[in-house]
């Protein structure tokens, strides 16, 4: 029909070709140049692109997720090391404060085991003392009589030392003067 | 082909025949079948799929400067034409829009490319042939998507009171039916014509001044700066048509998967 149109307008002979009748031959190169063109780039290319895209959005997608599970990951450490680090904090105060309770009662003890053993020694002083102060007496006193006896057999003058003894006349005048001095005391 | 442009200098000013070359065989002298026209249409084809093939032959996350430039070529025409004009449902006709975006384009292109100088598409057959794709495109996505009774209802009933409805409903099928191929063809083609022919006038305008007289060389040379400028304006404007064709098919798809009128 588009010849025979064409035709005709050929034969009107103003001018062989009319620029809105399209030249049929031009239409059948022009759609099989445009099927392959279509058919290579829709085919081969263009799903090639979109995987490619996809994959990139995945990608960056990816990346994202896997820098926000490190992240995760570095704050719950964080948090793990913090609750470790108080942790040993207040270990730390408990073995103080346990030390310091036992360095005092350690304290305590020996203060107390040194205020006993000086009573002690205070103690076994002063019993010796007391022993010393016996035994001085009991020398001074037999001493004293027997001064006493030989002053008084020198002044007497005979000698009353075997009847002192026998009758213990010194013994029991110191007697007296003791009890009389702790009684006078 | 400057040759070719004196020897058609003789014939001022240019006519319809200047866009119908002989063919290149240097037999069947009146075929249409191996043309220069034909020839570019070819070549576009091979080139696209060349770049393309080469280009994304082994397509890596971080792409190469060619696989950027090949993914930038079908990336503008997906987010910027498919899904903007259809929606998230644009990514489905994403490849063949930009398949024919290029092909549009490239074809376009051959007008300002020196020593080539004409466009296929200055030839009513190839805008024609790509408007009646599109124009079944969109008729059949609109058929499968709605059913063939629930799409021409949506298509051609539009929400108005019924009394105004005998008097819309031929305008709407004259308009999204009739029309709708002839203007997609003839917006390209005329555009494509109309820039051949300009820069026609102009290159051969010079010519034709400078062998009437010598004394005219001013203003052939005036004239050729011209064409130096036309082709320029020629840039704009076959990137436009491209791009405006394809917007066009985009919308009339997106018109025909919408739900409501």
């Amino acid at each position: 029909m588009i010849t025979n149109i064409l035709a005709a307008a050929t034969e009107e002979g103003a001018s062989p070709h009319n620029p809105i009748i399209p030249v049929w031959q031009e239409i059948v190169v022009g759609s099989v140049a445009f099927a392959v063109l279509c058919f290579i780039l829709m085919k081969f290319v263009f799903p090639q692109m979109e995987k490619t895209f996809r994959a990139r959005v995945d990608a960056i997608e990816g990346g994202i997720k896997r820098a926000e599970a490190a992240q995760a990951e570095a704050n719950e450490l964080l948090e793990q090391y913090r609750a470790q680090l108080a942790e040993a904090r207040t270990e730390a105060a408990r073995i103080r404060d346990e030390a310091r309770a036992d360095a005092e009662g350690i304290r305590q003890d020996v203060l107390a085991k040194a205020r006993e053993e000086s009573d002690r020694i205070i103690a076994a002083g002063r019993d010796q003392l007391a022993a010393q102060r016996e035994s001085i007496v009991r020398d001074l006193r037999s001493e004293v009589g027997t001064l006493a006896v030989d002053l008084a057999g020198r002044i007497v003058g005979e000698s009353l030392a075997d009847e002192a003894r026998s009758r213990g006349t010194v013994d029991r005048f110191i007697n007296e003067l003791g009890a009389g001095a702790a009684g006078g005391r | 082909m400057i040759g070719q442009s004196t020897v058609l200098a003789a014939e001022f000013p240019p006519s319809v025949e200047d866009f119908y070359l002989p063919s290149i065989l240097p037999w069947g002298h009146e075929s249409y079948w191996f043309t220069k026209i034909t020839f570019l249409v070819w070549l576009t084809v091979a080139l696209i799929i060349l770049f393309f093939l080469v280009a994304y032959r082994k397509p890596q996350l971080v792409p190469s400067k060619k696989q950027w430039m090949a993914e930038s070529a079908y990336g503008f025409v997906r987010n910027n034409i498919a899904v903007e004009m259809i929606g998230p449902r644009g990514v489905a006709f994403a490849p063949y829009l930009t398949s024919l975006f290029l092909f549009i384009i490239l074809n376009n292109f051959w007008g300002i490319v020196p020593l080539v100088q004409i466009s296929p598409n200055s030839h009513i057959a190839f805008p024609a042939f790509l408007a009646i794709i599109s124009y079944f495109l969109f008729i059949i996505v609109g058929i499968r998507h709605h059913g063939f009774v629930k799409y021409f209802k949506t298509a051609l009933i539009p929400p108005a009171p019924w009394f105004i409805l005998p008097l819309l409903i031929p305008i709407e099928f004259f308009s999204n039916f009739l029309v709708r191929p002839f203007s997609l063809a003839v917006r390209l083609f005329a555009n494509m014509f109309a820039g051949h022919m300009l820069l026609l006038v102009f290159t051969l305008g010079g010519f034709a001044m400078i062998s009437e007289n010598v004394w005219f060389t001013p203003f052939s040379i005036v004239s050729w700066i011209m064409t130096i400028a036309l082709t320029l304006l020629e840039f704009l404007v076959i990137c436009l048509q491209a791009y405006v064709f394809t917007v066009l098919t985009a919308s009339y798809v997106q018109g025909a998967l919408a739900d409501e009128h």
